[in-house]
């Protein structure tokens, strides 16, 4: 018989902690999609995902009521769309705007897939492919775009490093009436998952099958309260009470998984055990590691506290789910988390540190807003330096930055709702034309040569 | 199948009647119930089986949720499997 404490903890977890199911993304494949052109593949592409995801929104609000948590984004993820375009690259954006219609008319929160996976070359079509994003992301509201331009086993392909700086710039102009938003919606890869439920990097991978269900939970306010309750404990116990809750978390997560998959005829994917923070107060990856013991997220031991956190919920999350993949870590986006904000905006936390947060956590550089003037080169520098560290330590990275146009440091950008407010943080001045206009691979380390 | 209901807010009188009413209209039998008074904050589980009951676990919430806020109470019915899979292993 469930115990009343039980059962009390869970109502204070979703109605005062903010437990949620972050996501449920839907991952399609597009692969039976290919026709002679790009209408007749964009109008199969908009009919199989409007007919696969068509009970997507209604199935994740009859289980949130049924349940009684609350599932905040229903989402989609897609095969790479420079893969089904390969044959007409030039006319990509045709297919992208047909998924972001079939997106806008299932009412799903965010597509993702207009991506293209160039880790150890760039193709004449991929090459075609990415110069499409800039104008794709301004022009849709849903659809997100990724690039995977490095991996552990293959290197960087530091051509598509060089090209992709110039395309987040594109980008930013483009959209710079919003604040440069396009943005938020693209993100660079070293070592990409094809199983991500988040976004803006989600893609259906090929090694997938037809149609999965991948969720993604959250939870950051239930860690941060009930490490509040253990003032005293050393490290040790604080990384225990960590893992218990996150197995909670994520039990939670799975239930979900399991029936969303079974009620839409999909296959069970993943739960990805990300602790994904929000702009809402409560909800921040920043406050988890400041109720550690540090003043301010940014100091010196935030690293250390992000190592312990992360890892904790890693093995709390594996013991819960039959299932783990996708990102599974803490997220650190700076304008998401009001840590973050509040941090960044004192200049308490700076992209170095972050950069270093990165080298133990699940992810990147994450909705970092940068002066609106950042040369090409230096965000292509960005991408390299956090490639090089996914690369050589075999974890996921990715840039998600924002050359806020026409702004510079102490202005801030405001994207309203999850993707929340950053301030403009300071670059390094030293140019890396130089080296970025070099161009080439750099080659995969050493340790990549496991056969 | 089962479902948690959890009552809480302000004590007052006629919070176990109105939700227990509600229940019997629907052909929902209680298999536990427990409460407490904690100052002047009220907190009352039940688990009750919806075997009988022909409205989905959805609706069911809703009503519950409404009938609460009639007497100034918030009223949550949710499926058990959530506080299984979250608390037993």
């Amino acid at each position: 018989m469930l115990s009343k404490y039980d059962i009390l903890e869970t109502i204070e977890m979703i109605e005062k902690e903010h437990l949620d199911i972050r996501t449920v993304t839907m991952g399609i494949s597009l692969l039976s999609c290919v026709r002679e052109n790009a209408k007749k593949t964009a109008d199969a592409v908009c009919d199989l995902v409007r007919r696969k995801a068509e009970r997507l929104v209604g199935t994740a609000e009859e289980l949130s009521r049924e349940y009684g948590i609350p599932i905040v984004n229903k989402r989609i993820s897609v095969t790479p769309v420079s893969l089904i375009t390969a044959a007409f690259p030039e006319k990509s954006p045709i297919v992208g705007r047909a998924l972001a219609q079939a997106a806008d008319e299932l009412g799903v929160d965010f597509l993702g897939g207009y991506s293209a996976l160039v880790h150890k070359g760039t193709a004449d079509y991929e090459q075609i492919f990415l110069q499409t994003i800039p104008e794709v992301l301004s022009t849709t509201r849903r659809l997100c775009a990724s690039v995977n331009v490095g991996s552990s086993r293959s290197g960087i392909n530091m051509d598509a490093v060089r090209q992709m700086g110039g395309i987040v710039r594109e980008t930013a102009e483009l959209t710079k009436e919003q604040d440069s938003m396009g943005c938020a919606k693209l993100v660079v890869f070293c070592n990409a998952v094809e199983d991500n439920p988040f976004m803006a990097g989600a893609f259906h991978g090929t090694g997938e099958g037809d149609t999965v269900i991948n969720v993604g939970v959250s939870g950051p306010g239930v860690v941060q309260h009930a490490l509040k309750f253990a003032p005293e404990a050393d490290l040790t116990e604080a990384a225990e009470i960590i893992k218990r809750t996150a197995f909670k978390i994520t039990r939670a997560g799975q239930l979900i998984a399991r029936e969303a998959a079974n009620r839409l005829h999909a296959r069970f994917g993943i739960v990805d055990l990300s602790l994904a923070p929000t702009p809402a107060r409560g909800d921040s990856v920043a406050h988890i590691l400041e109720e550690l013991g540090l003043e301010v997220v940014g100091g010196h031991g935030t690293t250390a506290a992000l190592a312990m956190l992360n890892d904790a919920v890693k093995k709390g999350g594996v013991m819960a789910s039959s299932r783990v993949g996708g990102l599974s870590g803490a997220f650190i986006p700076v304008s998401e988390d009001i840590g973050m904000i509040e941090s960044a905006a004192a200049g308490k936390i700076t992209l170095d540190k972050l950069e270093a947060m990165t080298c133990v956590c699940s992810v990147g550089l994450d909705m970092i807003a940068i002066p609106g003037d950042t040369p090409a080169s230096t965000i292509s520098a960005i991408i390299a330096d956090e490639a090089a560290i996914g690369m050589i330590n075999q974890k996921t990275t990715a840039v998600r930055v924002i050359p806020a146009i026409g702004k510079r440091v102490g202005d801030e950008v405001n994207f309203g709702g999850l993707l929340g407010r950053a301030p403009v943080m300071p670059v390094h001045g030293g140019s890396a034309e130089k080296f970025i206009s070099r161009g080439g691979l750099i080659p995969a380390p050493i340790h990549s040569f496991k056969n | 199948m089962r479902a948690v209901i959890t009552v809480t807010g302000t004590d007052r009188c006629g919070i176990i009647a109105k939700v227990s009413n509600f229940l019997y209209e629907r052909k929902i039998n209680i298999e536990d119930i427990s409460q407490t008074v904690l100052g002047e904050q009220f907190a009352m589980i039940m688990i009750v089986d919806l075997a009988e009951s022909g409205e989905s676990i959805s609706a069911l919430a809703r009503g519950l949720e409404q009938a609460g806020e009639e007497i100034g109470m918030s009223v949550r019915l949710q499926h058990e499997d959530l506080f299984n899979a979250m608390h037993k292993i």
